[in-house]
């Protein structure tokens, strides 16, 4: 990462943390995950500031059991720490079942390794394993020679006689053309969807957009945009 | 069909979309006494007997419910007689939110049933506009934007948005892309 994209990051972060609690940024890495077809990066900082404004109000509630605070006022803050917890647990599943969805794909790609959190890392690796394990002993083992990759459909011909290709990789992968919906929260300006500078848009604050997301994807990244 | 092994990755279900919806902040009349509430999701309060107050639906609904305060319907759902000084907009989750000021506040809202019926025509309006205006959709359209398209909309469109990527991957050939837009 070059440093003035380093600059950037750390100007809209600064920015977002003086305009929003860490219930409101941890609901937008939940909605940019949501709805973004590939795994996004994790915020580490920011679950385990979460994690913490949790574990404190949960021992907050013990101590109004104790000192028989009104009721009213502890189911609120039930209701408030329920939330939280729902929003926190939501998020995790998301990108575990993503995980899942796409494990021998992220663990190709250093880039995509990187996006996991340590635990993620370890569940995305021990998944991927235990599939290729299953898949060898159960189908691949009983395979001709050639034919035995857990990554690829087969090693030496690259076409059938029909010509198609017989070399497909069959990793799922995520969808990065896909159409998603996003949110500019300032005017971006004309921004160029192509490489070539065939496709621009001029990106208005609080405009809703549907575009692809392979285009729009360093937005993302760089907190620019939000998806919904 | 969606299990928990094979989720609808990036589709918010209602209910979630309702708990975005929760965060939007209304103002209500408490009738009780209370000590502010330093809460995860921000600080509110204190209340004090008739004196308005703004906090967040979920919280608004939750003490409308133990009957601790009344909610003041937001501008947009009041019916104006005379004639209209100013445009009210609509807010992002004014499907969200007007269902449930509707099945917690009801007593609270004056007019109910007119409003209610205006907002059910105002919402077949919108969908018919982003109907036919999708409609126009080819293959040459590279960027959709969507003026005002409120949070349930975009759940509804977003199926058919997915569908089109399949469609239009086979047919990226044309040369002259342009922007639709649909205007709310």
């Amino acid at each position: 990462m070059s440093s003035w994209e380093d600059d950037d990051s750390a100007a809209a972060a600064a920015a977002a943390a003086a305009a929003s609690t860490d219930v409101e940024l941890l609901k937008r890495a939940w909605r940019n995950e949501k709805a973004s077809p590939e795994i996004l990066r994790f915020d580490s900082p920011l679950v385990s500031r979460v994690r913490e404004q949790i574990q404190l109000l949960e021992e907050t509630l013990d101590d109004f059991g104790e000192s028989g605070v009104d009721d009213l006022v502890v189911s609120l803050y039930q209701m408030d720490l329920d939330r939280t917890l729902f929003l926190l647990r939501s998020y995790l599943r998301l990108r575990l079942q993503k995980i899942e969805k796409y494990m021998m794909h992220i663990s190709k790609s250093e880039d995509l390794l990187s996006r996991l959190s340590q635990q993620e890392q370890r569940f995305a690796k021990s998944c991927t394993e235990m599939m290729e394990k299953h898949l060898e002993q159960s189908v691949l083992s009983k395979l001709p020679y050639g034919y035995d990759s857990v990554t690829r459909q087969s090693l030496s011909s690259t076409e059938d006689d029909m010509g198609i290709p017989f070399d497909l990789i069959i990793i799922p992968e995520p969808q990065l053309d896909t159409f998603v919906f996003c949110k500019t929260k300032s005017d971006v300006g004309a921004f160029q969807l192509d490489d070539i500078g065939e496709e621009v848009v001029d990106l208005v604050a609080d405009d809703l957009y549907v575009l692809r997301y392979k285009s729009i994807k360093g937005l993302v990244e760089s907190g620019q945009i939000d998806l919904i | 069909m969606a299990g928990q092994s094979d989720p609808h990755l990036s589709i918010f279900s209602p209910s979630e979309v309702e708990f975005v919806a929760e965060d939007e902040i209304v103002e209500i009349v408490p009738n009780i006494r209370m000590e502010a509430l330093n809460m995860i999701c921000g600080d509110f309060g204190p209340f004090f007997p008739q004196i308005a107050s703004k906090v967040p639906l979920w919280l608004a609904v939750a003490l409308k419910k133990r009957g601790k305060c009344t909610i003041r319907t937001p501008d947009w759902m009041t019916i104006e007689r005379e004639s209209p000084k100013e445009f009210q907009p609509l807010p992002f989750h004014y499907i969200e939110i007007s269902k449930l000021l509707f099945d917690h506040a009801r007593d609270d809202i004056s007019d109910a049933y007119l409003v209610r019926s205006l907002i059910e025509d105002i919402r077949d309006v919108r969908f018919h506009k982003v109907e036919t205006g999708l409609e126009t959709i080819s293959g040459r359209t590279h960027a959709v934007k969507l003026k005002n398209l409120s949070a349930m909309e975009v759940n509804i469109v977003r199926p058919f948005m997915r569908d089109l990527r399949r469609s239009l991957v086979s047919s990226r050939l044309g040369k002259n892309w342009y922007l639709l837009t649909v205007n709310l």
